[in-house]
């Protein structure tokens, strides 16, 4: 009783219950996507073979992982952090010579029972709990451009590994870790010219390269008609807004399409465009014309955006109310492809319709909310740095995860957390949030 | 530490928030206001499975079934799951070989996916699927599935109940708005085709539920959106299915026709077309064949000569002749000229009569039982130069519209399609052939008045014209159908046509009665006496129509009984001679079987002689010989030609003189287990040797 009791001493409550219930919510919908009429329920999950009994498996391990780290000291975590980075990194490296090939990317480790490991997952935790011991040494100054590139290596090493393993996705993950070093004090306009080259890439999907020039020229000009009081004062400004200008033109120019045509692969560019609602020409890839040369891949096919097609189609025929549980067609029908991992999202939206969806919104913003909220609390640096980054990898997962399913944004294989079937994506999320609540339960300690 | 920044927390939560709402706008929008997922929704994974209803059922008068439903069954194929199949065994029940079998696989997955069932040999008979039932277990991926077809127990009346069959592309383009599908059936001729809607029925529809493969898993919301095939509904015919089978027997071996209307109802009794066929050969396996077979026949059975054969009506024509003239005022029932054995009164054209004695043509009465060109040769004159028109011409013009009137020269509009109006040709066709309007007159087309000419007509007509007579001046148009199954509004619609009693003339009953007591003469003492029906006074009038082509046509038109008459008859056999030869004992034999239930002895002793009067023409004859004989040569060819094969097959033997004795050399010698093929060749070797034969005769002959 008195364990008891020192286990749940000063644990977040509020977060344990939104994580218990968004688990039991993931299991649910994985049920939704395997279920058959006339199959008898009870022994196949008994038989272990359906995803959702795995799913039901993996969630009593994490349970116990859980309650493991809750047993553990804090002061394990700020002292084992750069370790077990380092261990993360190696554990990386080992997939190149040990890896597994799934789905087309060498970067699961295979273990014993049939499970397989990946470790680009269980790095997002090793990563977040380097960047936060970096951050809370105490001589670090994060206003100092020196501290900003270690801080953003720290993070870019595994992403870089990811790439190399092909998994474009979790190597996007990393770029969350700007939300967090946000926080910390990196300079906002890094996040504004991040986001404005966002919008630029964009816009020279959608508009005609000349059209966008024009307009890029007239925004211009109705810049510097706004500065011309400042300019007076300082000619400097006057410069400023032409090279931003020379800039942005020459990106729209040159820079994107050749990120389009030599750095993205042919499948890359395709989904992005597809997001806008334009066929990429695959001839003008680099890549694939390489590929195709050495004969090694098929001829490039006509780009085809079935999965957002199909993704769209099951959540949109959920209407407002949904089609109820278990009714879904599209989900019965297998029509979404990898409805239970990357598409999961899909079978909620057409069973329990917007109202569903909002509710479970919801559910991830109080999640989100409540975790920014124990950050602030938190005294030392570490925590609440570590706080922040796991707010940003939820942040980040969950939003590329649903705008990908409702065609905002082009198809990234990343989860969706807590929900999608996958052991090592839910271990690593149940992970991170119990490390939260462990060293938020000892927040009045000041950890470095 | 912590103190810095912490305003910075806001902002991160507020992009969190913005994010949420872009989010959510997207589901709105998605969900809420874009109606079009819904419907893909429902395209991707609502499978509509029509179930087919029973067609309606066609009865006789007595209630009889003409045709009706039975299970046929198809095997089909899902190719996708096929593996395994006991290829060699299928293929020897079906009779196909291996290639044959991969070709009709290949098809299969063409035309409806490796994933989707699709028929791998339609329509088995019941011993093929015997056979298959058997050996269903060795072949995973094929099954036997039900579909209902028609059988006809009378194995009759095949041209008028018409067949049914799949519906081509050309079918659908036309029917859109009905709603059919590719492998839908339809009539498509005969009263199937005329009556569709109602035999079809309502198709019933069943949503399934189908995964991203079209693969069904199961019913779709339980079936609450499911609609019920509605039967379709039945016809009852005034058809009379033993004189139909009658008139078909009597018929053989001719070329002709025959309809028998009751001219109280315009309902038809009877309709034959000779040569016709056996309506259960267009629906099983070899329907295909069978009806390529048909199409191709030089005598065409599937050609209905009741609605679509034209002749000249002959003397068959004088009562109407007599008629017109009667309405006009022209004549009177007294009315009677001289005729020493023809007329001359036109000069250039002169009409023979069979008659040259006094007083045959005194009056109406003995000029129809004598049937006496010249009086009716006079009599269309007289309604050709009738000053009330004017000139000849527009006489003809009258003359025409008292024929439409009567119903020659347009559709009666019963219920078959392709009805045909034959012919009462318009002015302007003699303009033309005699070189202008003012260039003829009533002495040009003065055969016309005895039904020759250019003016024809079909059975029908000549039996609907018998219907007015017997009913002394109107008609009901002539059709099969007496009454639809739960007949609704449409129907009646569709129906009342039919029960509208059509008046002709105002001609009075007494010259009337002149007309058909001269028809009745002539079975009493005329051209018509020696066929009686016993305990029936009738009326009749035969008719010998001149046929340019070879032997006179031979036509009869009669009504019975006398008084009150129940059934008006026409029939018309080609190159049948005098109209009292061979049409006459038909029409004589159809009223008696009507009329009397059943044929006396003198009767059936009649009609066995009927029957086995041959008057189909030597052309046609040797058309078929040559077809046989041509597919004989075709059969003997490819035995030539498979015992090549096999030659090739067995270097080793010893090279035969000729291909006939290497056959013959095979056919003898027994080879264990192919004891089947080696029948094969003897029958092929044997129609060699025939066709050989054959040959060297008519080599001699020339």
């Amino acid at each position: 009783m008195t364990k008891n009791k020192s286990i749940s001493q000063g644990i977040d409550y509020p977060v344990i219950w939104l994580y218990a219930s968004l688990v039991a919510i993931g299991i649910l919908c994985i049920f939704m996507v395997e279920y058959r009429e006339g199959v008898n329920v009870f022994s196949s999950f008994i038989g272990g073979k359906t995803n959702y009994s795995k799913q039901l498996f993996f969630a009593g391990f994490c349970v116990l992982v859980a309650t493991f780290i809750l047993l553990t000291d804090s002061k394990l975590f700020t002292a084992f952090a750069n370790l077990m980075y380092v261990f993360g990194l190696l554990l990386m490296l080992a997939t190149f010579v040990i890896g597994k090939n799934i789905n087309g990317s060498k970067s699961w480790i295979p273990l014993a029972g049939g499970f397989n490991l990946q470790p680009a997952e269980l790095c997002k935790i090793f990563t977040a709990l380097a960047l936060a011991k970096f951050l809370s040494r105490q001589e670090i100054d994060f206003s100092k451009l020196k501290y900003q590139l270690i801080g953003g290596a720290i993070t870019l090493a595994p992403a870089v590994l990811s790439i190399l393993q092909h998994e474009l996705g979790l190597a996007l993950v990393y770029t969350s870790f700007l939300i967090a070093m946000y926080r910390e004090g990196l300079p906002a306009q890094i996040l504004i010219i991040g986001s404005s080259f966002g919008a630029l890439v964009i816009a020279s999907l959608i508009i005609e390269p000349n059209t966008l020039l024009i307009a890029l020229s007239v925004i211009a000009v109705f810049m510097i008609y706004i500065a011309r009081r400042q300019a007076k004062r300082n000619k400097g400004v006057i410069t400023i807004i032409f090279i931003a200008w020379l800039i942005s033109a020459g990106t729209q120019r040159f820079v994107i399409p050749y990120i389009f045509n030599n750095v993205l692969e042919c499948y890359q560019s395709t989904r992005i465009y597809s997001m806008v609602g334009k066929d990429y020409n695959c001839s003008e890839n680099v890549k694939s014309m390489k590929k195709q040369q050495t004969g090694n891949e098929k001829a490039p096919r006509k780009p085809d955006d079935y999965n957002v097609r199909q993704s769209k189609i099951a959540i949109g025929s959920g209407g407002f109310t949904g089609k109820g549980f278990l009714k879904g067609t599209q989900t019965r029908g297998k029509y979404v492809p990898e409805q239970h991992t990357d598409f999961i999202f899909t079978s909620l939206g057409e069973a329990f319709g917007f109202l569903g969806c909002f509710f479970f919104l919801i559910l991830y913003i109080a999640l989100l909310f409540r975790i920014v909220r124990i950050a602030e609390r938190q005294r030392s640096t570490f925590s609440r740095v570590y706080a922040y980054s796991v707010v940003s990898i939820f942040f980040f997962h969950i939003a590329v995860n649903v705008s990908m399913t409702i065609g905002l944004f082009p198809i990234v294989g990343i989860p969706l957390p807590l929900i999608s079937y996958g052991g090592s994506s839910l271990l690593t999320f149940t992970i991170l949030i119990f490390i939260l609540l462990r060293l938020d339960a000892d927040r009045q300690m000041v950890l470095r | 530490m912590s103190v810095f920044n912490q305003s910075r927390g806001r902002v991160i939560q507020i992009i969190i928030g913005a994010v949420f709402i872009v989010m959510t706008a997207q589901l709105i929008n998605l969900q809420i206001f874009s109606s079009q997922y819904k419907l893909a929704a429902e395209n991707n994974a609502i499978y509509r499975k029509i179930i087919y209803p029973d067609r309606g059922i066609i009865f006789d008068r007595k209630k009889r079934a003409l045709l009706e439903n039975t299970i046929s069954f198809d095997l089909v194929v899902t190719p996708a799951e096929s593996k395994g199949t006991d290829t060699a065994t299928l293929c020897a029940i079906l009779g196909i070989d291996t290639s044959e079998y991969k070709k009709r696989m290949l098809d299969a997955i063409f035309k409806n996916t490796r994933v989707r069932p699709s028929i791998f040999e339609p329509l088995l008979t019941p011993d093929l699927y015997a056979k298959l039932t058997e050996n269903m277990y060795k072949f995973p991926g094929f099954v036997l599935s039900e579909r209902s077809v028609r059988t006809y127990p009378f194995n009759t009346a095949a041209q008028l109940l018409g067949y049914i069959a799949e519906v081509d592309t050309a079918y659908l383009r036309k029917n859109k708005h009905l709603g059919y599908e590719m492998g839908d059936y339809a009539g498509m001729s005969g009263l199937e085709k005329t009556y569709e809607s109602v035999l079809m029925g309502q198709r019933g529809i069943k949503r399934f539920i189908r995964d991203n493969k079209s693969r069904i898993q199961g019913p779709y919301e339980n079936g609450i959106f499911d609609t019920i095939p509605v039967a379709g509904r039945n016809l009852y015919t005034s058809i009379d299915v033993e004189v139909q089978q009658l008139a078909e027997q009597l018929l053989q071996n001719k070329i002709g026709s025959a309809v028998a209307i009751n001219p109280q109802t315009g309902g038809i009794i009877s309709m034959v077309s000779s040569p016709t066929y056996n309506p259960n050969v267009l629906t099983g396996n070899a329907r295909r064949k069978n009806w390529g077979r048909m199409v191709m026949d030089t005598a065409k059975p599937m050609y209905n000569r009741a609605i679509k054969g034209q002749y000249p009506p002959g003397s068959t024509f004088k009562p109407l002749g007599a008629l017109v003239a009667l309405d006009q005022g022209l004549i009177t029932s007294d009315y009677g000229i001289g005729c020493s054995g023809g007329y001359g009164a036109c000069g250039g054209v002169y009409v023979r009569c069979e008659h040259g004695n006094a007083g045959h043509a005194a009056n109406l009465r003995l000029a129809l039982a004598n049937s006496c060109n010249s009086y009716f040769s006079d009599v269309f004159r007289k309604a050709l130069d009738n000053k009330k028109w004017g000139n000849p011409n527009q006489g003809y013009l009258k003359w025409k519209e008292y024929m439409n009137a009567f119903g020659l020269g347009r559709r009666l509009e019963v219920d078959l399609p392709s009805e045909d109006k034959a012919n009462i040709p318009d002015t302007s066709v003699y303009n033309r052939f005699f070189g202008g309007a003012r260039r003829w007159n009533s002495c040009s087309v003065l055969t016309l008045g005895i039904g020759q000419d250019k003016m024809t007509a079909t059975p029908l007509q000549m039996a609907n014209l018998m219907c007015i007579i017997a009913n002394k001046g109107y008609y009901y148009p002539p059709h099969f159908v007496d009454s639809i199954e739960s007949e609704s509004t449409a129907d009646t619609v569709l129906m009342n046509k039919y029960r509208t009693k059509h008046t002709v003339t105002n001609i009075s009953d007494r010259d009337y009665q002149a007309v058909n007591d001269g028809m009745h003469d002539v079975t009493v003492y005329g051209t018509a006496s020696h066929i009686k029906i016993p305990g029936v006074e009738y009326c009749a009038k035969t008719g010998t129509a001149q046929n340019p082509h070879g032997k006179n046509h031979s036509l009869f038109v009669a009504f019975a009984p006398k008084d009150n008459p129940r059934i008006a008859v026409a029939v018309v056999v080609e190159n049948g001679g005098y109209g009292s030869v061979a049409a006459g004992p038909i029409a004589g034999l159809i009223i008696e079987k009507f009329l009397n239930d059943t044929l006396s002895t003198a009767g059936k002793a009649t009609a066995e002689r009927i029957t086995k009067m041959d008057l189909v023409p030597q052309a046609i004859k040797n058309w078929y010989t040559r077809k046989d004989a041509e597919r004989a040569a075709r059969l003997a060819k490819l035995a030539l030609e498979e015992a090549a094969e096999k030659e090739e097959a067995e270097p080793n033997r010893e090279a035969p003189k000729n291909n006939t004795e290497a056959i013959l050399e095979q056919g003898s010698k027994p080879v264990g287990n192919k004891k089947d093929s080696t029948e094969k060749y003897k029958i092929k070797a044997a129609l060699l040797i025939s066709e050989s034969k054959k040959k060297k005769m008519e080599g001699r002959r020339q």
